[in-house]
């Protein structure tokens, strides 16, 4: 664990403290089988909102807290602990990029409102089942004093509620993030129902015309914004893999065969002790992650890699062990594990697989 | 070794595979060419096409679709190596065997060894003709991997059993017609007090509550039975003797299970190479190369992993040949069986990225949401039929010899 400051440390506790008490895996199975297209309950993000969660990394010009990154991610990691269905990941990357990279004007305009929990925003990117930005085929071309947006995003996570996209397109010879408001005309959206019981939409943008300053930066803040994404669900991920492994001891403590409960067992025992030690190597890479954000560290983009990469080889040990150790009630719907298992796997394509993420962590190493 | 005994036999089945085509050619409806073995799937009774029933009905009365077991209780009484060429000669038209379950797979050879004439007569021929489904009463709540810790209780009322207890994960317990029980008959011993009896789930006091699975599909059941009369002639084996039988019967469903994915295969899932599918999803190089070269290579590694697998099912074939029975040897296949499967559906999803992970509705093909539901159902394959770690246990007992801990050790 990171060393917390004040602040952080009664963030984490008020974070699970509402996680515990008001947010247990219940919550998320209402939510699942009351089968929306939002997937999230609306009095729970309002509640975050009011917590101020929304705000965490929103500089405080703009009614947000700015305790930065480790702190959204503290939170982020308590959430993903009972799997809360909350679109505060995506409004909290989709802050990010206009924290970075939106005008004063457009901040002004914006972020109170995702710090407030009103707006909830979200990065569109990928365009195909994998996590690729280099493979981009929107276009956003010059119309005037201004653009025209075209193209198709596929998994966009929390869009069939999103009232904000950050829309990475291909314009004036480079890749950049545009900032499109939801309610915009040509833009249509088809639900995506997947494993995890959550939101992910894909969005059609058919000639969505912008102002020339919805181009937020260029090409440069293209690596940053999505490494902040990429460590966001990687804290997410750690509080899941966190929760997933608690619950597996405690039932090998419980579950009693031959006699004695099945941790006695020391191939059990084994597998308990390795995932760990994974663990702990997983919090070290994500808050490493997440803290070169808060320091403007140069090595972000290795940083993030490593925290998504590692996360993701932990968070899908953990969630097949979790399955295995549970024997045949590892199996039922009834059971929690197989809720971890498939949010896990799609958290896992999102913002990258591990081959992704070791492959850019090689390239970004000269290899 | 080309004796001239073996040359003889190789004429024999010449004669054999000619028969089998004729057969075949004379019962097989063409319509079914290609489909899979529809009574295997997990997906609970199908509706049956007309030619499917002719199909089932003509194999079945021929005893094709158990073709080793005896002429007279219905099977087709052939040798093993006639069996291999009718195998043969059906995989090359593409028929499939409609005959199967837990009858064909694990009860049927069970009861040939142990039960009585009458019970032979009664049971062996309907499962020969694919009439019956039986299902599996072992587990319980709190027997499990610990299966002699069996509670559920058969009382000895003079003219029949009163059982009363309850099972569970009984595959496809809401459609079965018999059940094949481990019941407890002597409370005051564990092994020695357990008996195997047969239960006609249609009598009264039986009561079977789907469980739905992770996968969404509910093909198994908790089991409840409230003083059912079970009549005595039910009983296999001597009273108070069905641990042996019963384990006899896992043998055969381990060695049924180490074959690999057929049975897990839900209608309508990918069979494309897992090769083939990453270039459809990923893309490949000028000379055919998957483009994402870690994902090429996990896939040669899983690959490798099961051709060497499956050089191994028939290496052990060919030594077990002549041999009556599934061998000690079947523990290690189940175990790698279940690996293959699973790392197999792993990368399938892997490959497919998010499209291999839709769940229902717009936007995936049927393939890709069948891909999801594999790839969750997968996961038990390590769970039934004897765990992987109650398998690594066994191996490394009964086969290794390795001692068990003393109490007492870090
Ligand atoms: C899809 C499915 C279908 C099934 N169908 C049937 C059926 O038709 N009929 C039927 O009777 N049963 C059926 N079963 C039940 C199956 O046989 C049991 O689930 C299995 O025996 C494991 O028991 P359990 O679930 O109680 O797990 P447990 O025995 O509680 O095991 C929990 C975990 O502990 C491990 N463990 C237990 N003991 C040891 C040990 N000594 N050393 C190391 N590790 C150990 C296990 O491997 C597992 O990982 C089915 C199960 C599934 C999942």
């Amino acid at each position: 664990m990171a060393v917390l400051n004040e602040e952080q440390t009664m963030l984490r506790d008020m974070a699970r403290e509402w996680v515990q008490n008001e947010q247990p895996i219940t919550a998320f199975r209402a939510v699942r089988d009351a089968g929306t297209a939002e997937g999230y309950d609306r009095d729970a993000y309002r509640t975050v909102a009011e917590m101020g969660w929304t705000g965490v990394i929103v500089p405080e010009a703009h009614g947000g807290s700015q305790f930065g990154y480790l702190s959204a991610g503290l939170v982020m990691e308590e959430l993903g602990r009972n799997l809360v269905a909350s679109p505060l990941g995506a409004t909290t990357a989709a802050a990010g990029a206009l924290a970075l990279g939106g005008s004063e004007a457009q901040q002004a305009a914006w972020l109170p409102r995702l710090a407030g929990g009103e707006v909830v925003g979200t990065l569109a990117v990928d365009e195909g089942p994998h996590h690729d930005p280099d493979k981009v085929e929107a276009t956003a071309a010059r119309d005037g004093d201004g653009y025209v947006l075209n193209g198709t995003k596929s998994f966009v996570p929390e869009g069939d509620s999103a009232h904000l996209f950050l829309v990475l397109a291909r314009a004036d010879g480079e890749r950049a993030f545009f900032l499109v408001p939801g309610d915009a005309a040509a833009i249509t959206r088809a639900r995506r129902k997947m494993a995890d019981g959550r939101s992910h939409a894909e969005v059609r943008f058919e000639g969505v015309r912008l102002p020339a300053d919805a181009k937020l930066g260029g090409e440069a803040l293209v690596d940053p914004v999505l490494d902040r994404a990429r460590s966001l669900v990687a804290a997410e991920m750690l509080g899941m893999a966190g929760q997933a492994f608690e619950t597996t001891v405690d039932y090998l403590k419980t579950r009693v065969q031959f006699g004695q409960p099945i941790g006695a067992f020391q191939a059990l025992q084994h597998r308990a002790a390795k995932m760990f030690a994974e663990i702990e190597l997983m919090r070290s890479a994500v808050e490493a992650a997440l803290e070169a954000i808060d320091a403007g560290r140069s090595d972000l983009a290795e940083t993030a890699s490593l925290a998504k990469a590692v996360a993701n080889e932990t968070l899908n040990l953990v969630s097949r062990e979790m399955v295995q150790l549970h024997g045949g009630v590892g199996m039922t719907d009834e059971y929690d594990a197989g809720l971890y298992l498939k949010r896990a796997r799609v958290l896992e394509n999102q913002w990258g697989s591990a081959g992704f993420h070791r492959d850019r962590f090689a390239k970004l190493n000269g290899y | 070794m080309a004796s001239a005994a073996a040359i003889r036999d190789d004429q024999d089945l010449d004669s054999f595979r000619a028969e089998v085509r004729e057969w075949l050619e004379a019962n097989f409806p063409a319509s079914l060419r290609g489909k899979d073995n529809a009574m295997a799937t997990i997906e609970g009774p199908a509706q049956p096409s007309a030619d499917e029933l002719a199909w089932q009905r003509a194999i079945g009365e021929k005893g094709w679709g158990v073709p080793t077991w005896p002429k007279q209780y219905g099977g087709g009484g052939l040798g093993r190596a006639e069996a291999r060429v009718l195998g043969e000669e059906m995989a090359r038209i593409g028929a499939h065997n409609p005959i199967g379950g837990m009858g064909v797979m694990m009860f049927g050879p069970t009861l040939l060894e142990y039960g009585t004439e009458a019970q032979k007569q009664q049971h062996i021929p309907p499962i020969c003709r694919g009439e019956i489904r039986w299902c599996q009463g072992y587990s319980e709540p709190n027997a499990g991997s610990d299966l002699a810790a069996l509670q559920c209780r058969a009382e000895d009322r003079g003219d029949h059993f009163l059982v009363n207890g309850q099972k569970t994960w009984t595959s496809g317990g809401q459609w079965a017609d018999w059940c094949f029980a481990l019941v407890r008959t002597d409370t005051t011993r564990k092994h020695e007090g357990i008996s195997f009896l047969l239960i006609d789930m249609k009598s009264p006091g039986v009561e079977v509550k789907p469980i739905r699975l992770i996968s969404g599909q509910s093909p198994f059941a908790e089991t409840f039975f409230t003083d059912v009369q079970v009549p005595k002639e039910n009983l296999v084996g001597p009273l108070n003797g069905g641990w042996s039988i019963g384990k006899r019967l896992l043998q055969h469903e381990r060695s049924s299970l180490s074959g690999g994915s057929s049975s897990t295969r839900p209608r309508g899932a990918e069979d494309r190479s897992l090769g083939e599918l990453a270039k459809h999803y990923l893309g490949a190089d000028a000379e055919g190369r998957v483009s994402d070269g870690e994902l090429r290579a996990k896939i040669a590694r899983h690959e490798m992993e099961a051709r060497a697998f499956s050089l191994t099912l028939r290496r052990a074939a060919l030594e077990v040949r002549g041999n009556q029975g599934p061998s000690a040897a079947t523990s290690i296949m189940k175990n790698v069986g279940a690996k293959v499967t699973q790392d197999r559906a792993e990368l399938a999803i892997e490959v497919m990225g998010m499209n291999g992970l839709g769940w229902e509705g717009e936007g995936f093909s049927d393939k890709e949401l069948a891909t999801t539901r594999q790839w969750l159902w997968g996961k038990a394959v390590s769970i039934y039929g004897g765990s992987t770690e109650i398998q690594n246990n066994i191996v490394a007992k009964r086969i290794l010899g390795l001692p068990d801990p003393k109490p007492g050790a870090a």
